[in-house]
């Protein structure tokens, strides 16, 4: 079943907005059994998820709901992959890390988006300097490198990433998100990444893109 | 006052009550920037009273500035608490990995004693020794983190928006330790000498929660706490958008509302006219990309919309200068505003 009803899109995304589990679970549960397809499932959360983060540009939705239908999101994937032997797509290999801060939270809607739509995501976590980025992204032999940053001064450091994987021949992309890119717009090209992932339910796109 | 005899603080206490005084005040936000200035680490800059003080007033003067900034960084209250505090060479100290690791935590949790706190006391030492310089000439700008903003870095952006929506029984007693140190802090600033409290809430801004969860949980924590505050706020929200919550920023009382880039610039005048002043609201990071030209189109652009009827403190949207923003830009800046903010506003279309 490819046709999307229309009003149960917008009571699903409605149900993430308004953060409720159960609701949300619900809905995607009926749908399931009359859909009888992961691959439905999938697209009706990337359409909520996507509406929502078209919100969030224009400033009818917060950055809690965006988190918040990101992480329901990812639970309902995650209750049907094991249950419909649905193995994750592994490629591109991905990771995600947050370069030098503590603050994780872009990294988490990022995350659960991607998860969301069924791909292996590994987690390299947060704090790390870009050496340590470096070293890792290349021992697991990562196509796409997503970095998460809060503050400017982390921001700039995804150049020193950019740099050593040039001087190491490696053709690991790099897609960079957090505040620092949203305030200027510019930046991402300054540092040397690939592409920018302001939004982050475009992620999937961004990923395809650079891949 | 005479316009002529004007200096920054009348500057500003004309342009808070709605009035054109002699020209726009100018409020440079510069904290680490004074490390810059001295050619200093971070973390040897902010070790010094001294450093602070003396660097403080060099750039009030070398940038024509009307206030003067005690905000050293905002882990300093994390820090207060135990936190871990984590600083660079060019840019703003930190904070490390959360200081509570589970909501369990907040019932063991005490309240730190400001005179115990190196950190606090320097920024309260700092805070005294400007007033003694500048006694009533120029306004010192204390700064404190919302109760409700603050569990950001105690906990984590994560579990906190978790707690928010799940958990009402952990937020309640995080927020009523957290209201209490607020007003401390803030109010130990103010017997220093802090003239105001810029009370940084980006959590308040519908950009990072709506406005009806803000409601249901953070409304009556500020609401609370700006009221104990013994002196004049400014509720600054940090580049989230204000325009949906300005109404409900004015009914708490707060007299300044440091707005945001998102803002339309028509759009908040109107909005703020004779209820609350606006601080803002120049694009701080992409201010590291301005050159002088640059500089002066957005001065003239944000003093053209909003500076007619006084009203108007031009600023930063985000409440800090970063450090690689040059020196030639913040003194175009302040060039620009001279030339383009001084009173009466006649090259504006007033239409």
């Amino acid at each position: 079943m490819d046709y999307i009803d229309e009003k149960l899109s917008d009571d699903f995304t409605n149900a993430l907005l308004s953060v409720n589990r159960v609701e949300a679970s619900r809905i995607i549960e009926s749908y399931f059994a009359v859909a009888k397809s992961f691959a439905a499932i999938e697209r009706i959360i990337g359409q909520a998820l996507e509406k929502i983060g078209n919100g969030w540009e224009d400033g009818t939705v917060s950055l809690s709901q965006v988190y918040m239908s990101g992480v329901i999101a990812e639970e309902i994937t995650d209750s049907y992959l094991p249950k419909l032997q649905i193995k994750r797509k592994a490629k591109p290999r991905l990771a995600i890390v947050v370069l030098q801060d503590h603050h994780s939270l872009g990294k988490k809607i990022v995350s659960s988006i991607v998860r969301a739509n069924g791909f292996h995501l590994i987690d390299f976590g947060a704090g790390l300097h870009a050496d340590e980025i470096v070293k890792l992204a290349i021992e697991n032999e990562i196509d796409v490198l997503l970095i998460s940053t809060l503050m400017l001064t982390s921001a700039m450091k995804v150049k020193d990433i950019k740099d050593e994987l040039e001087k190491r021949e490696s053709k690991i992309r790099i897609i960079v998100g957090g505040a620092p890119f949203r305030l200027d717009s510019s930046l991402w090209r300054k540092v040397g990444a690939d592409a920018d992932g302001k939004n982050a339910s475009h992620i999937i796109e961004t990923i395809s893109q650079v891949v | 006052m005479s316009k002529d005899t004007m200096n920054s603080l009348t500057r500003v206490l004309t342009a808070l009550g709605h009035q054109e005084p002699d020209r726009v005040p100018l409020f440079l936000l510069l904290s680490l920037y004074g490390a810059k200035e001295l050619k200093l680490t971070v973390k040897d800059y902010f070790s010094s009273v001294d450093n602070v003080v003396h660097a403080q007033l060099a750039m009030q003067k070398k940038y024509n500035n009307d206030c003067l900034y005690t905000f050293f960084y905002a882990a300093l209250e994390v820090e207060a608490w135990g936190a871990e505090v984590v600083f660079v060479d060019d840019g703003p100290p930190n904070s490390g990995e959360p200081m509570l690791q589970s909501y369990q935590q907040i019932t063991n949790m005490s309240i730190p004693v400001i005179d115990e706190s190196l950190s606090l006391r320097r920024v309260l030492e700092v805070t005294s020794r400007l007033k003694q310089e500048v006694k009533d000439s120029v306004p010192i700008i204390g700064v404190v983190m919302s109760p409700f903003s603050l569990p950001v870095m105690q906990l984590g952006f994560e579990k906190y928006i978790e707690m928010l929506y799940f958990n009402k029984d952990s937020f309640t007693k995080l927020m009523k330790i957290n209201e209490e140190f607020c007003v401390a802090w803030a109010n130990a600033q103010i017997k220093a000498g802090a003239t105001a409290i810029c009370y940084f809430n980006p959590l308040a801004s519908p950009t990072i929660i709506e406005r009806n969860t803000y409601f249901a949980t953070g409304y009556s924590v500020d609401q609370r706490t700006l009221a104990r505050i013994n002196g004049p706020t400014a509720m600054h929200l940090a580049s989230g958008r204000t325009l949906p919550v300005l109404e409900d920023i004015v009914a708490m009382g707060s007299a300044v509302l440091g707005f945001s880039g998102l803002d339309s610039l028509e759009h908040i005048k109107k909005a703020s006219q004779n209820k609350i002043c606006l601080l803002g609201n120049m694009n701080a990071m992409d201010m590291v990309n301005w050159d002088c030209q640059i500089a002066e189109k957005q001065v003239k652009e944000i003093i053209a919309a909003t500076g007619v009827g006084g009203g108007l403190i031009l600023s930063d949207n985000h409440g800090e200068i970063p450090w690689q923003v040059s020196e030639d830009v913040l003194l175009a800046i302040g060039e620009a505003v001279r030339k383009w903010g001084s009173y009466p506003l006649n090259w504006v279309d007033k239409k």
